[in-house]
């Protein structure tokens, strides 16, 4: 039942993250094809410091990123998890698997959410 | 009750993982799939590392970004964009096809037997041929007409 309901949420950060990462990508990678209005404003390119730091005074985009970041490392660590449960380890193995994907998750969460809202308030300083 | 997971012996080593059998393409896709994420996961850990140096400074923003460009960083960061458009267009269709949609509706095994493979294909097709088009526009977005 409980990996029932950690598969549903799987899908679901599976669609949160093809929406926001299919955003980032076209920003960042498809910018000369399609180019949306704001998210790469002083010109260059998109990883110039004057873009990011653009990027970075919106509150919106910090939320945004925020949520990508939950929802990828949930969607790739959960993956990561079925992956390696399929060879069948023993019962104490699996659950020191859980376990240390969730702190590496957790762990990486919180630091990716430090990044964004300092880079946030760094952003608004310029 | 239930007889605990039994572990078989993997006797057909790597090609036991990789080889598609008798499940036809979508076993490789299922395959693709699974490098694609392992690959994008390991890249995003160490892009959220690389991109927190926007947090303190321009002066470590400049060099982080520095010492990940140049040709080789252009073909791994393609690399990268090729497996998320597999990854992401193929994810949707295994959406579609976990929620009931796509794979016909249930008939009775009369022989000859038909298979739902038969009715899901064209779906792994057209996803193939999305992925495929994403892959192109990004080719040429990274190597034809350069970034601005």
């Amino acid at each position: 039942m409980r990996d029932q309901k950690l598969w549903t949420w799987h899908i679901a950060a599976g669609a949160v993250i093809l929406v926001l990462l299919g955003m980032h990508m076209t920003v960042m990678h498809l910018d000369r094809l399609v180019h949306f209005a704001g998210l790469n404003p002083a010109g260059g390119h998109p990883v110039d410091w004057a873009n990011v730091v653009e990027r970075g005074k919106s509150a919106a985009f910090m939320v945004t990123y925020v949520l990508l970041l939950g929802a990828a490392l949930f969607h790739g660590l959960y993956g990561l998890r079925n992956i390696l449960l399929e060879l069948n380890p023993p019962g104490i193995l699996k659950k020191a698997i859980g376990a240390v994907l969730l702190i590496a998750g957790l762990g990486l969460f919180a630091f990716g959410t430090w990044a964004a809202v300092a880079g946030h308030a760094l952003a608004r300083t310029f | 009750m239930l007889e605990p997971t039994r572990a078989f012996k993997n006797r057909l080593g790597l090609w036991g993982w990789l080889g598609g059998g008798r499940w036809g393409y979508e076993r490789y896709l299922y395959t693709l799939h699974r490098l694609t994420g392992l690959g994008l996961l390991a890249y995003f850990l160490l892009h959220i590392v690389v991109t927190s140096s926007r947090a303190i400074s321009p002066e470590r923003w400049n060099s982080a970004m520095a010492s990940v460009s140049g040709p080789l960083f252009t073909i791994g960061e393609y690399l990268v964009f090729v497996a998320f458009a597999f990854h992401a267009i193929n994810g949707v269709r295994l959406a579609i096809i976990e929620l009931g949609w796509g794979v016909g509706a249930p008939i009775e095994p009369v022989y000859p037997y038909r298979t739902s493979v038969d009715v899901q294909r064209p779906l792994a097709i057209v996803a193939l041929l999305l992925a495929g088009v994403l892959v192109v526009l990004g080719g040429l977005s990274f190597f034809v007409l350069g970034q601005r």
